[in-house]
C-alpha cells in the first residue's frame, strides 16, 4: 500500500452506478479525505467520480484520476511495461491527492442573448429556433443579404421543391422576429470573454446605401453605367450593375454598392444612382461601422463554397465555357438565373442534346488537389439535375459518371433509382480522364469499368460536381473563437459521437456544414440543435466556474510582468498596494488574477521567477510531489 | 548571363536543328551557354528505377559540374530534362540514394542537389523573361496560328518538375505570343504521343497522334511545336505531312530574324 492509502478496491465497471457506490460507501466507512480512481481519462468520466464523492460529503475536488487506459494499456503493446506505467501512474495520483485542497467552484453571469455568425440556412434556422424561446439573437452576415447557399438553388432533393419557395418565409420570419437583429453586410472582427460573457466587435462594412431609407424599388440598378461586374449571386455567369440588390428576395431588400466598381467612389464623376433614387437612400461618405455587443454564446454557421474546379483541368473547366460546375448548373436551371431557367449552353446558348456528369471532382481525392473527404451531397444533387433535365428535355441524353453512388438518407436511393430506371439516365461506374473540346463539341474520355471499356462520349455541356469546402473566413473566425478546426479546416466538435453541435470552447456551438459536409435537411436538424444548447446555457442565470484558476502570493510576487505577458486570456492585471510581510510594510506593485477570465491553462506558473503563482488544484507542490513518485 | 548547358546525345544526332537553333538564339539574346566539359548520357530511363544507383551517376556528374562552376544548368531535350530533374530531386530529398551516389563518386565536395536545373523555356521565361524576348523579336510571327505541343516528359510527375499545371499548362503558348504568333490551344496537348510504343506497337502511336493533330487541327492549329525530340520523332512519321511540326528553337530562331539573316548570306 502507498503511504496514506487506508482502502483499495478493484471493480471492472466502476463508473457504473454499483461502482459509483463502492465510492461513496469506502469515503463513508473509512472517513477518506482524497479518492483516487485508476481508470480511463479524466475527460470521460472526472465528473461522474466527482459527483460521487460530493454525494458522498468529500468536496468533488479531493478526487483525482490515474489515466491508465488512454494513456497507456490502449497504447502499450508490452503487458509487463504498460501494467508497471500504470502502478507508477498511480502512484503519482496518489502522492498528488494527498496535497490536494477543497475548492469551490465560483459563479459567473450569463449574457442572455446570442451570436450566429453566417446567415444561410444554418444560421438563420438557430437564430429563429433561439428567437423562439425567448433569447435575443444577432445573426452577422458577411454579405449584403441572408439566405446564403440555399437561396442559389433551385430545387432540392429528394422532393424537388422549390428551393426560395421555402426558404423564403425563413429569410422574411428572420426579419420580422422581434428577436432576432440581422447585421448583414458585416463580419465578426475580434471576439473576447468567455462563455456566457463574450464580447464581440463587428464591422459593418459600408454599403453606401441607407439601409433603413432605401425601399429596394430597383432604379439605381438599372440606371447605373458600370453594369460589367461578375454577378456572384449566379456564380458569374452573367453580369451586375455596379449598385445592386443580390436577388429578388434579398433579406434586407436594400441595394449595396461595389466599391471596386463604382464609377463615383473611383473616379469621383458619376452620381448617377443618387439622382435617380427618389428615397434619397445613396450616401457615398459612408464609412464602416462598428457594433460592439456582449454574448452568452456564440454559434458558427459560417457554411461552405464549391472547390475551384480549375484545379481539375483535365476536365478543361478554364478552357471550355461549355463545362460547368454543378452549382453553375443550378443557376442555368433556375428561373431567375442567367437563361431564365432555360437550359442553354453557355458557350452559345443553343439547347445541348448531350450532357454529361462527372461526379467526385475533388472529393475521395488524395492526390493533394481535392479533398480526402465525400462531399456527401453530390451523389444526390447530380440525381436531381439528370433527373430534372430529362423530365423536362426529354431530347437531351444524360450521362453520369460515377465512383460510387452514395445514397444513404431518407427516400435517398428511391430518387436516384427514379432517375436510372424511370429517367433513363445512363449511369456510367467508371471515371473521366480527359475531356476537351473538338469541333465545336466536348469530348469525354472516360472508361466504364463494368464493361471493361474505354469509352469516348460526345458532349455539348459537361457538369462537374465540384467537392465542397468549408467557407474560407470559417479558419479566421475559429481562431478569433479559439474553436479548433481540423486539417479540412471544418470546425471540430467537442465529441464526435456525443457533443456533436459543441466546440471544445465552452459557449462556441456549431452549425451547418461549417462542421462537416451535410444536406438540407441534416443542416436544419443540426440547427435546431446548436440552438437547443444555446437555449439551454442562456436559460442559466449563473454559471459555475472552474475553481482551479491561478493565483498569485503576493508576498512572492516582484511585479516583474512575466506572467502578464504570457497570459492568453488577458486576466492577469497588477496593482500598487501596501504589503505586510510579516510586520516590513512596503508599497509595491504586485499580480492580481481576475479569476472570471482566468482558464487554468497554468502558462503564468511557469514563468514566474519568484514561485508566486501558482495554480489552485495544480499547485506547483502538487506536480512536483507527482514527479518525485514517478522519478524516486 | 551565362549558364551551364546540358545538350544530350540525341541534340548531337537526329535532333541537331533543335540544339543549333538554341544556341544560335541563346546568342542573340546575349545569353551565353557553356556546354559541360565531357558530358555523357543523362541516364535516359534508367535512373527512374528507384532503387538502382549506378544508372543515376552520370546525371550526378553533370548536376555536380554545373554545381562546381556555380551555375544554372539548362536543358533543351525533354527527357534529358525530365531526368535531370528528377535525379537531382532524389539527390536532394533522399537520404538514401544521396549518400550511395556520393559513396560511388567520392567527389571533393558531396553533392546534394544544389544545382537548379532550368528548361530552356524557363529560361526563356523566368530569366530573360517573355516581354524582353518580344522586344527582341524581329520577325514577329504575325497571324501564325501555333498549337504547342508539350507532351508528358515536361510536365509530369507535376510535383517535382514543378514546371507548369501539367493539365492546362501556359508556357509554350505565353512563348508564341511573345513571338507574335496566335497560340491554338488545344486539349490533346499534353495527352501521350506513344513515347517508346511506336517501337512495338506502331498502329497504337499512329492513333494517338492522329487524336492529337485532329484536335490541333480543330481547334485552328495550322502548325505544332514541340521541345521533345521523340514526340517530334511521332509527330512527324504517323501523319500524312499535312501539319507541319517544328522545334520550339527553330520558331524562336525564326522570330528573331535568324533565318531570314541565313538565307539573305546564302545569297
Amino acid at each position: 500500500m502507498q503511504p496514506g492509502v487506508v482502502f483499495a478496491q478493484d471493480y471492472q465497471y466502476m463508473c457504473s452506478e454499483a461502482g459509483q457506490n463502492i465510492i461513496k460507501d469506502a469515503i463513508k466507512t473509512h472517513g477518506l479525505t482524497g479518492v483516487v480512481v485508476c481508470s480511463c481519462s479524466p475527460r470521460m468520466h472526472e465528473a461522474t467520480f466527482r459527483k460521487a464523492a460530493a454525494q458522498a460529503g468529500l468536496n468533488p475536488f479531493m478526487v483525482e484520476i490515474a489515466n491508465i487506459r488512454e494513456h497507456c494499456s490502449w497504447i502499450h503493446k508490452d503487458k509487463e511495461e504498460g501494467t508497471e506505467k500504470a502502478c507508477v501512474l498511480m502512484r503519482a495520483a496518489v502522492a498528488k491527492v494527498t496535497l490536494n485542497a477543497p475548492l469551490k467552484a465560483g459563479e459567473s453571469k450569463v449574457v442572455k442573448r446570442a451570436l450566429v455568425i453566417g446567415g444561410g440556412i444554418a444560421g438563420i434556422q438557430t437564430a429563429l429556433d433561439i428567437a423562439d424561446a425567448g433569447f435575443p439573437v444577432d445573426i452577422v452576415e458577411k454579405n449584403a443579404t441572408i439566405g446564403g447557399r440555399m437561396a442559389q438553388l433551385d430545387k432540392t432533393f429528394p422532393t424537388l421543391d422549390c428551393s426560395s419557395c421555402i426558404l423564403t418565409p425563413k429569410m422574411v420570419e428572420a426579419k420580422a422576429n422581434e428577436n432576432i437583429r440581422l447585421i448583414t453586410y458585416a463580419e465578426v472582427e475580434e471576439v473576447s470573454g468567455f462563455v456566457g460573457s463574450f464580447k464581440a466587435k463587428i464591422r459593418k462594412k459600408a454599403r453606401f446605401v441607407k439601409e433603413d431609407v432605401c425601399t429596394g424599388c430597383g432604379v439605381c440598378m438599372s440606371k447605373c453605367p458600370s453594369k460589367k461586374g461578375l454577378n456572384e449571386f449566379n456564380m458569374g455567369l452573367n453580369n451586375r450593375s455596379a449598385i445592386y440588390i443580390p436577388f429578388a428576395q434579398a433579406i434586407p431588400n436594400v441595394a449595396v454598392i461595389d466599391k471596386e466598381q463604382c464609377i463615383k467612389l473611383k473616379t469621383g464623376k458619376c452620381g448617377l444612382c443618387q439622382k435617380v433614387c427618389t428615397a434619397g437612400a445613396i450616401d457615398y461618405t459612408q464609412q464602416d461601422e462598428f457594433i460592439e455587443e456582449e454574448y452568452g454564446a456564440i454559434v458558427m454557421a459560417t457554411g461552405f463554397r464549391p472547390i475551384d474546379a480549375s484545379k481539375f483541368d483535365e476536365y478543361s473547366y478554364s478552357t471550355c465555357k461549355d463545362v460547368v460546375t454543378s452549382l453553375e448548373l443550378e443557376r442555368i436551371m433556375n428561373a431567375a438565373g442567367p437563361t431564365g431557367g432555360v437550359l442553354l449552353r453557355p458557350s452559345d446558348g443553343k439547347h445541348p442534346h448531350s450532357i454529361v456528369f462527372i461526379q467526385c471532382v475533388g472529393s475521395r481525392d488524395v492526390s493533394g488537389r481535392g479533398k480526402p473527404y465525400c462531399s456527401k451531397i453530390c451523389c444526390m444533387y447530380t440525381a436531381k439535375h439528370a433527373m430534372l433535365i430529362r423530365d423536362k428535355y426529354p431530347d437531351v441524353e444524360v450521362h453520369v459518371f460515377y465512383i460510387d453512388v452514395r445514397t444513404p438518407g431518407k427516400n435517398f436511393d428511391e430518387f436516384y433509382r427514379r432517375a436510372a430506371e424511370q429517367y433513363d439516365v445512363d449511369y456510367i461506374k467508371g471515371q473521366v480522364g480527359k475531356v476537351y473540346e473538338e469541333n465545336g463539341q466536348l469530348v469525354v474520355r472516360g472508361v466504364d469499368l463494368i464493361s471493361n471499356e474505354q469509352i469516348v462520349l460526345n458532349a455539348d455541356m459537361v457538369v462537374l460536381a465540384t467537392a465542397i469546402e468549408p467557407d474560407p473566413t470559417a479558419r479566421k473566425v475559429a481562431n478569433m473563437l479559439t474553436a479548433s478546426i481540423d486539417t479540412n479546416d471544418f470546425i471540430t466538435e467537442a465529441h464526435p459521437k456525443l457533443r456533436p453541435v459543441e466546440s471544445p470552447t465552452a459557449g462556441i456551438f456549431l452549425s451547418g456544414v461549417c462542421q462537416g459536409p451535410k444536406d438540407i435537411p441534416e443542416t436544419v436538424s443540426q440547427a435546431g440543435a446548436a440552438a437547443s444548447k444555446v437555449i439551454g446555457l442562456l436559460a442559466k442565470d449563473k454559471l459555475t466556474t472552474n475553481p482551479c484558476v491561478a493565483h498569485s502570493d503576493e508576498l512572492l510576487c516582484n511585479g516583474c510582468s512575466c506572467c502578464e505577458k504570457v497570459c492568453p486570456y488577458s486576466a492577469i492585471s497588477y496593482e500598487t498596494k501596501l504589503i505586510n510581510d510579516h510586520g516590513v510594510k512596503e508599497t509595491r506593485r504586485v499580480a492580481m488574477v481576475n479569476e472570471a477570465l482566468c482558464q487554468g491553462c497554468g502558462a503564468c506558473t511557469v514563468v514566474c521567477p519568484s514561485g508566486a503563482m501558482d495554480l489552485k488544484g495544480f499547485s506547483n507542490k502538487q506536480i512536483m510531489a507527482e514527479v518525485d513518485a514517478i522519478c524516486l | 548571363m551565362n549558364y551551364s548547358y546540358y545538350p544530350g546525345c540525341t541534340l548531337k544526332t537526329k535532333a541537331q536543328e533543335l540544339d543549333r537553333y538554341g544556341r544560335e538564339s541563346a546568342k542573340a539574346l546575349g545569353i551565353g551557354l557553356e556546354e559541360i566539359d565531357d558530358w555523357q548520357c543523362c541516364g535516359a530511363v534508367y535512373p527512374m528505377v528507384r532503387d538502382e544507383i549506378a544508372t543515376k551517376l552520370s546525371a550526378v556528374r553533370t548536376l555536380m559540374a554545373a554545381r562546381d562552376k556555380g551555375q544554372k544548368l539548362v536543358t533543351l531535350c525533354s527527357a534529358c530534362h525530365n531526368v535531370l530533374t528528377r535525379v537531382n530531386n532524389d539527390m536532394r530529398t533522399d537520404e538514401y540514394i544521396r549518400s550511395r551516389a556520393n559513396n560511388y563518386l567520392d567527389p571533393a565536395v558531396p553533392y546534394a542537389g544544389e544545382t537548379q536545373v532550368i528548361h530552356y523555356l524557363q529560361l526563356l521565361r523566368d530569366e530573360l523573361g517573355f516581354e524582353q524576348l518580344a522586344q527582341a523579336v524581329k520577325n514577329p510571327l504575325k497571324g501564325r496560328k501555333i498549337g504547342a505541343y508539350y507532351g508528358c516528359l515536361l510536365l509530369r510527375p507535376s510535383k517535382v518538375m514543378a514546371f507548369d499545371d501539367p493539365e492546362n499548362p501556359r508556357i509554350i503558348e505565353d512563348f508564341v505570343r511573345a513571338l507574335g504568333g496566335t497560340p491554338v490551344v488545344y486539349g490533346m496537348r499534353n495527352e501521350c504521343c506513344g513515347a517508346y510504343v511506336t517501337l512495338k506497337d506502331e498502329a497504337q502511336a499512329r492513333v494517338n497522334v492522329e487524336r492529337i493533330i485532329a484536335n490541333a487541327r480543330s481547334q485552328g492549329a495550322e502548325e505544332i511545336i514541340t521541345a521533345c525530340p521523340l514526340c517530334m520523332y511521332n509527330l512527324k512519321k504517323h501523319q500524312d505531312g499535312s501539319m507541319p511540326v517544328r522545334y520550339i528553337t527553330e520558331l524562336l530562331y525564326e522570330a528573331l530574324g535568324l533565318k531570314e539573316a541565313d538565307a539573305n548570306a546564302d545569297e
